[in-house]
């Protein structure tokens, strides 16, 4: 490709990407700005400082309850998934592409389906509204998610060291330990964080099983859409894409992105 | 685990017996079939009338026959498939754009390529939010049109966000989906190598011919696979449609929910039922994707 043509492609793609987010920011640092201005007729940090102040505290809880949900989630998915991951990269056995299709379901049928059969069931167990119900509704999408990452990360992974291992006496846990673990670490940590930010952008399944109770991050952002404070919204969004940001740096450096095609 | 020396032989690497492996596999599969599976049944149940306590013996299609027979239902169809059409649509068409000028691109521009996967991992939310300040009759486009002299009022500027085509819904979508579809067609182009190409060119094919003789049959597979997830994807989905389409007709995802938190509680079983038609389309695409991406590796594609 000709120089001139790369940095017609390279310029597109930038203003593409970059537009939203310039908006965001914009708006987030604009204390008036009033319709027909092209540029805020005041700026300043009013909205940002609504986020962090005590003034601000639902951002702030919110910010946490959304931190816990998803971490405990992604914790949860990886840990189930590896075993899992393990059966499914290292050896063939039928019934592999039935569980291939089982699995891909859940990642695409919408959580709405789901969580509105739950529901009811959840009540009964006295899991709607709670913590724990947001989690396992959360879990249908980002546990088989986690698996497929892994699955790709154990198809890479030669299990012979293991042996070796093994003949120098090392014990079964001590080779989980110490090789299979650090061999496989990149990838779980990517599993782990597309996990988390599965579960850190739901929104629907949220309100659902958590009924209004459980104010996360995206639940708060709807209401403030509704109440019409742009910049706080516009600030609130920033905070919200920054686990998004951090995942893909993260991932770009130790896969080379390309686990990256499912999340959604 | 069971049997820990079952396993991994240095020489042969046999895999673990049968029970090992699927004690490996039973704790995932059993919580996406309880949580998963347990959840569509439930609505099921719940769609077809079973009230808890109530038994099962009044099981009935009438609120699966009330929501397909609701002239509202159909319009809501409609919508939702065309918004999920055109979204999937333009999506791949650029995608094969995009990845036909990436690829060809030199790896040294990988800025580039890292800038193209932001869009991947993204909330919709975020972008959604982003098009409402972009596009409303307030935003700043608008605001770019009075500037230019085109409009003098918010209210000259066409609705492009809860309008009539859907317009913002779709380019949410579109924005968020062509990293996806192309780094699927990227992975293809970059197995496939240019050998072919260069046997195309010394044979004298020109440019469109070689496009469509040799790259669209190579990602095609690829294409239409991602294109079925992305139209399953968008079929199904809240957040976007909530905030940027009309309040009618709505899109079944947003129709489904507003039934279901309806305060007529008669309401509730037909949004179920709504969101279980919903999965059904979905599960389609997606065993249609399946198929097509089975084939594609048995054609020596790699996906």
């Amino acid at each position: 490709m000709s120089r001139p043509k790369a940095v017609l492609v390279a310029l597109t793609v930038l203003a593409a990407v970059g537009l939203p987010f310039a908006t965001l920011v914009i708006w987030s640092l604009a204390d008036r700005w009033f319709f027909p201005g092209l540029w805020p007729q005041a700026w300043g940090l009013r909205a940002w400082s609504y986020v962090v102040t005590t003034a601000g505290g639902q951002v702030i809880t919110a910010l946490w309850q959304s931190v816990a949900v998803a971490f405990v989630t992604a914790v949860v998915a990886v840990l189930v998934a590896l075993p899992a991951a393990r059966a499914l990269g290292l050896y063939s056995f039928r019934g592999k592409d039935a569980i291939s299709v089982l699995l891909t379901l859940p990642i695409i049928v919408p959580p709405l389906s789901v969580a509105m059969g739950l529901h009811l069931w959840f009540i009964r167990l006295d899991l709607a509204e709670s913590f724990i119900g947001v989690v396992a509704v959360h879990l249908t999408f980002c546990l088989p998610y986690a698996v497929f990452v892994l699955w790709g990360v154990f198809s890479n992974y030669n299990p012979d060291f293991e042996s070796q291992a093994r003949s120098l006496g090392a014990s079964r846990w001590r080779v989980w330990l110490r090789v299979m673990l650090p061999m496989i670490l990149p990838g779980v940590i990517v599993a782990g964080l597309f996990a988390f930010l599965l579960s850190w952008s739901q929104y629907l399944s949220t309100l659902i099983i958590g009924g209004g109770r459980l104010i996360t991050l995206p639940v708060l952002l709807f209401s403030l859409m509704g109440s019409g404070d742009r910049p706080v919204a516009a600030a609130v969004s920033i905070v919200f894409v920054l686990p998004a940001l951090v995942a893909l740096l993260f991932s770009a450096r130790h896969l080379g992105g390309k686990s990256l095609a499912g999340v959604r | 685990m069971a049997r820990p020396d079952a396993g991994i032989d240095a020489r042969t690497r046999r895999g673990p017996g049968p029970t090992h492996l699927a004690l490996m596999l039973l704790p995932a599969l059993v919580v996406v079939v309880m949580l998963f599976g347990g959840g569509l049944l439930l609505g099921v149940l719940q769609a077809l009338g079973h009230l808890p306590g109530a038994g099962l013996e009044r099981l009935s299609g009438m609120h699966f026959g009330r929501v397909l027979t609701d002239p509202d239902f159909i319009q809501s169809f409609g919508l939702t498939l065309y918004v999920a059409a055109v979204s999937t649509l333009l999506a791949a068409g650029l995608s094969v754009v995009a990845a036909l000028a990436l690829n060809r691109m030199a790896a040294r521009w990988r800025l580039v390529h890292f800038v193209f996967q932001i869009p991947l991992t993204v909330p919709h939310l975020v972008i959604a939010v982003a098009v409402i300040f972009m596009l409303s009759p307030a935003g700043l486009l608008a605001r770019l049109a009075v500037a230019a002299g085109l409009i003098e009022t918010a209210s000259e500027f066409p609705l492009l966000v809860n309008d009539r085509w859907a317009i913002g819904i779709i380019l949410t979508y579109v924005w968020k989906e062509i990293p996806f579809i192309t780094l699927m067609l990227l992975a293809v182009l970059q197995n496939a190598g240019g050998e072919l190409i260069d046997v195309g060119r010394t044979l004298k094919a020109d440019a469109w011919q070689r496009f469509r003789h040799i790259t669209l049959p190579t990602i095609f597979p690829a294409l239409g696979a991602a294109s079925l997830i992305v139209f399953a994807y968008t079929f199904g989905a809240f957040e976007v449609p909530f905030l940027l389409g009309r309040t009618y007709p709505m899109t079944l995802p947003v129709w489904a929910y507003k039934h279901y938190s309806d305060i007529d509680l008669m309401a509730r079983p037909e949004g179920i039922a709504t969101g279980i038609v919903i999965a059904a389309v979905v599960a389609m695409a997606v065993v249609t994707a399946q198929a097509l991406t089975r084939r594609a590796r048995k054609r020596g594609i790699v996906l």
